[in-house]
């Protein structure tokens, strides 16, 4: 079931849910099957309820690596030949296929699922005066916002996401994700509180290379949600991961911030705390907080972002949504319940809880592929 | 020791504080009751003068005159405050005719009266003081 | 004439059994409503001068004494009601423009009563204040387009100058002429203690007030009163007031009566003259004017100002602010038509202006559809009246308020809506020294505090029942609200739902 067909459901209201994430990461670059990932949020069935579940990889397409990969959902053949004629007007499309899938009896109703690895027409890109991720960016939000039936649901570089409408084992097997290998992954499982009927809403959330699992709820959405749309991002999921995504992208992309930085935004210590530190650091928190006070998120959330060569782990401030992190080797892990991790790695070196609002974040040794 | 202090300045002479005093020591529960056709006889009274007003009561001296010159001993300190023992008092009014301040009064029943900081009536703490709407008189250690 | 006779309004009910002829009413009406009759040991009263601000009735020691509505009455007409008939008796009587105070009492829609705030249940947890950091602090000012950064990679500290808020409630302009020396002392002090600001308006700032200066707001009106250079650089902000909501499109007019002592001397203006604000600036008339005026007054101040524009909220006020946004103003006021004034022709208080709730929603979708709300920083003012018109109004887009009649209230004023008269009872509207000095401000400034205080409390309240614990997560977080018998056009305007969608 796509867009038009949501009969005033995701897209049109809010849909509170409940969740549970799981992340690994290996920071040699290491490459890791999928089925681990999908082992991971096995263990943590009882945090789902079946209505969605999603898994990110990166360093999963490594002969393409230097081409957008475009994961679309169609609802039928005549909206995949629509929005491919404009895939065809805007991108070189070097290699398009459906993305392999296996039946399973759990997993239903299931839209055309296809993936085009592509790049900018130079051309168009020139024309455009943006530069290469703007434009996809662009595009993308084109096709999701005005093309019915057609919803791209990753576009970044050696990366992919893979979401359904099912528990995420159910899902993970549904896109064999077996067959890929990555240095990372995620994976989220929804406990929506109500049917969201439509693929496109289950996380992660990607935009180019990053991508988002989250659990939580915040409460500061339309104060985020109405900032960030000044900013040419249109949020029409109404879901948090959403409006997350388009906020760590316009930090770290458009305003060029670190993540540490970005955390220092979102998930900003309080004023209390800030008075207590030293006047340099002091002031730089003061700024960001006050500059970007549009972006503080609110109420409880922990999130997974995934991004070309690294990703990072965040709690609210509050620390509302559990979230454990561990490490083994050059191994790092980190889900909502640590049983998770041990399912991943039963023999830890260490295991930990970060405080809320303070960022576990890693990079491939050598630095992350994009630094930003 | 916690005295009543005035600030003149901010007296607006609308004597609630006279009225407040008056029915503080009439051991009435109900105002009107108290003081409906009563000409007052209040132990703090308002002085008034051109474009000024305050409030004049007891000071409760530390060397006070009223307690040296009072001739029956009617007159004593008690933990700071200049208290009238009536049935000691004679009337004589000596203490009246000493007091700088003019704060002794002859009372309705024979003896003499003033202010006692309201100690021995219902009321506790200075009636006047917590009646004054505009803060001119507080009661406070200074 | 006979025909202007008029039956007064309010009728004093004095309780004789209560009454103990203290005449402290007597003493404290200063419109002379009480007298004492010693032949006979009783109290009079002349309520034709009596204009319902209760002084008496709050003094009078044995509660013997109300203030009722008169019930004489005219034949029942809904059209022809009583006022619309007393005011042609009074205008035909006197040829005048009729005045009056304070804010537009009418019976127009309060959009704050027709708002509902969200709270959490299961999904996401509220969060206690009592137990948890609640944040209310707030900057205002313009936020910087993108980031610089120094030589080393250190984020370098690009923000215009800025005015820190511990909590997002200011008092608006009111001039020390309009109100006393003593509200004047109130307002300064209580702002200081609270960490916000308060504003002089048009009248100067009297030299005893400079040392309040880090929490004062000095306006610039059309009149010009009392603007020099050490005024400007006295505040924290400089506001040029463009309107008024009482009185949006036309100026001020302080009588000459008022301009005495230091008054005048605050004014730069000789006593017992008029003080006149004219209509528009006459170096504004137009947008580009305006730009002019907030760059000459940041040169003045080095550009160490954050700059103010305070409009009345009239028609078109989001294309308006929207030009104030470009302007290189760094803060906009709107102010909604129910805000209060000295003194106001009552037509124009009546029939002139909107709503502020629908005006600061309007301003704030216009400037994020520009995509320049971050310009400039939003203060809502023309009725705040509690802690949840307060939230409310920040989830519509607000960053912070102003609050002036409210402040009035818990100084003592009684909304009696006569400070055209100067014979404030409660010490505030007034220049008479024996008034004036019955706002002891020791006494008024800690009401103040209290008041504000106790709204920060409910504020905290209300956001941690939202699950929101830093009051910038409900700026413009519209989502929080919802509305109860409003229309569709009222619901898209607001930008909210209706309750139970
Ligand atoms: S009650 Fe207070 S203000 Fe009134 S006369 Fe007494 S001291 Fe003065
Ligand atoms: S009555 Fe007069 S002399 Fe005696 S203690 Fe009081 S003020 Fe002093
Ligand atoms: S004007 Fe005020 S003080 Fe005077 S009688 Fe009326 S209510 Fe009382
Ligand atoms: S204040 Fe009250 S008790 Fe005193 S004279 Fe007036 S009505 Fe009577």
């Amino acid at each position: 079931m796509l867009k038009e067909n949501l009969n005033g459901k995701e897209g049109q209201i809010r849909i509170p849910s409940g969740c549970a994430i799981a992340g690994l990461f290996s920071r040699s670059g290491k490459s890791v099957s999928g089925e681990t990932i999908v082992n991971a949020m096995t263990v943590m069935h009882d945090r789902s309820n079946g209505l969605g579940g999603g898994f990110a990889g990166y360093g999963i397409y490594p002969q393409y690596k230097d081409l957008y990969a475009l994961h679309v959902f169609y609802n039928n053949v005549s909206a995949k030949e629509e929005c491919e004629k404009y895939i065809d007007k805007a991108f070189e499309v070097i290699n398009l296929s459906r993305i392999p899938i296996r039946k399973t009896p759990r997993i239903t109703d299931e839209p055309l699922i296809w993936r085009y690895f592509v790049a900018p027409h130079h051309n168009k890109l020139m024309d455009s005066q943006l530069d290469e991720d703007e434009y996809v960016v662009r595009a993308v939000i084109r096709i999701n916002t005005s093309f019915d039936g057609s919803y791209v649901f990753s576009s970044g570089k050696n990366m992919g996401s893979f979401k359904a409408v099912g528990f995420p084992e159910d899902v993970g097997t549904f896109y064999r994700l077996d067959e890929y290998e990555g240095y990372c992954w995620t994976g989220h499982g929804r406990y929506p509180t109500n049917t969201p009927g439509w693929w496109g809403g289950a996380h992660p959330f990607s935009m180019l290379d990053y991508s988002i699992v989250h659990n939580g709820e915040i409460s500061s959405y339309d104060a985020n949600r109405r900032f960030i749309e000044m900013y040419g991002y249109k949020c029409t999921l109404l879901t948090d991961t959403e409006v997350i995504t388009y906020i760590v992208d316009f930090l770290t992309r458009k305003q060029a911030l670190t993540l540490t930085e970005v955390a220092d935004i979102i998930a900003a210590p309080f004023w209390s705390t800030i008075e207590s530190k030293p006047p340099k650091e002091r002031e730089r928190l003061t700024y960001l907080r006050n500059a970007f006070s549009s972006l503080l998120i609110t109420g409880p959330f922990s999130i997974l972002l995934g991004f070309s060569g690294g990703m990072m782990a965040l709690n609210d401030r509050l620390k509302l949504r559990s979230m454990v992190v561990a490490e083994k080797g050059d191994m790092v892990y980190a889900a909502s319940e640590e049983a998770a991790i041990r399912m991943m790695e039963p023999e830890l070196d260490r295991i930990w809880s970060p405080m809320g609002g303070e960022p576990v974040i890693v990079t491939l040794e050598g630095g992350a592929e994009q630094c930003r | 020791m916690k005295r009543v202090y005035v600030n003149e300045k901010w007296c607006l002479g609308c004597r609630l504080c006279e009225y407040n005093c008056a029915f503080a020591n009439t051991g009435e529960r109900n105002m009107a009751l108290a003081l409906r056709n009563l000409e007052i006889s209040p132990r703090i009274r308002i002085e008034e003068g051109s474009d000024i007003c305050f409030a004049v009561s007891c000071r409760h001296c530390e060397e006070p005159l009223c307690v040296k010159g009072c001739i029956t001993g009617a007159l004593s300190i008690e933990d700071g405050i200049i208290m009238v023992d009536e049935d000691k008092c004679v009337s004589c009014y000596t203490c009246i005719l000493s007091c700088p301040y003019g704060a002794v009064s002859p009372s309705e029943h024979g003896a003499v009266q003033k202010c006692e900081l309201c100690v021995k009536n219902r009321s506790g703490a200075p009636a006047c003081v917590a009646g004054c709407p505009n803060g001119a008189i507080v009661y406070e250690e200074r | 004439m006979p025909v202007d006779f008029m039956y007064p309004e309010y009728e004093i009910a004095r309780n004789d059994s209560r009454c103990i002829r203290c005449r402290v009413c007597e003493r404290q009406c200063a419109n002379e409503v009480h007298s004492y009759e010693e032949s006979g040991n009783f109290m009079l009263s002349d309520e034709s001068k009596c204009v319902n601000c209760h002084r008496c009735v709050s003094l009078c020691p044995t509660r013997a004494l109300k203030i009722v509505k008169s019930d004489h009455c005219f034949k029942e007409n809904a059209n022809w009601n009583q006022a619309a008939i007393k005011e042609i008796y009074k205008q035909s009587g006197s040829g005048g423009v009729l005045l009056s105070s304070m804010g537009n009492p009418e019976r127009y829609p309060v959009y704050w009563d027709k708002m509902l705030i969200n709270a959490s249940q299961v999904t996401n947890p509220s969060i206690d204040p009592l137990r948890e950091p609640m944040e209310t602090k707030v900057f205002l000012g313009k936020k910087p387009e993108r980031i610089e950064r120094g030589p080393d990679g250190s984020l370098r500290n690009n923000l215009t100058p800025q005015l820190e808020l511990a909590m997002p409630v200011m008092f608006s302009a009111m001039s020390y002429g309009s109100i006393s020396y003593n509200a004047h002392e109130s307002l300064a002090r209580a702002s200081r203690e609270l960490g916000i600001f308060y504003n002089t308006g048009e009248g100067g700032l009297h030299e005893d007030f400079y040392q309040y200066g880090e929490n004062t707001i000095v306006q610039v009106a059309s009149g010009r009163f009392g603007v020099h250079r050490e005024y400007l650089e006295a505040g924290a902000a400089i506001e040029i007031k463009m309107g008024q909501g009482a009185k949006p499109g036309i100026g001020g007019h302080l009588p000459g009566e008022k301009i005495v002592g230091d008054i005048s001397k605050t004014r730069m203006i000789p006593e017992g003259s008029d003080a006149i604000s004219p209509a528009p600036h006459h170096d504004i008339y137009s947008i580009e004017d305006l730009r002019q005026l907030v760059f000459s007054l940041k040169e003045a101040t080095q550009y160490k100002k954050p700059v103010i524009v305070k409009v009345a909220a009239v028609h078109n006020i989001a294309a308006i602010a929207s030009g104030i946004a470009r302007s290189g103003a760094d803060i906009i006021a709107i102010d909604g038509f129910r805000g209060g004034t000295g003194a106001a022709p009552t037509r124009i208080r009546d029939n002139v202006g909107i709503p502020i709730e629908l005006a600061l929603a309007s301003v704030d979708a216009r400037l994020r559809d520009e995509g320049i709300r971050n310009n400039v920083s939003l203060v809502a003012g023309g009725s705040i009246r509690n802690s949840a018109d307060v939230v409310k109004a920040i989830a519509l887009g607000a960053d912070a308020v102003y609050i002036a009649t409210g402040a009035l209230l818990a100084l003592g004023c009684h909304l009696c809506r006569s400070c055209q008269s100067g014979k404030c009872n409660w010490g505030i509207a007034t220049q008479r020294p024996e008034l004036v000095k019955r706002l002891n401000p020791d006494m008024g400034f800690r009401r103040l505090v209290n008041l504000l205080t106790a709204w920060n409390h409910e504020i905290k309240e209300l956001m941690g029942g939202m699950g929101i614990n830093s009051i910038e997560a409900l700026k413009g977080n519209r989502l929080m609200l919802r509305g109860t018998g409003l229309n569709e056009n009222e619901l898209g305007i607001l930008g909210i739902s209706h309750a139970g969608e």
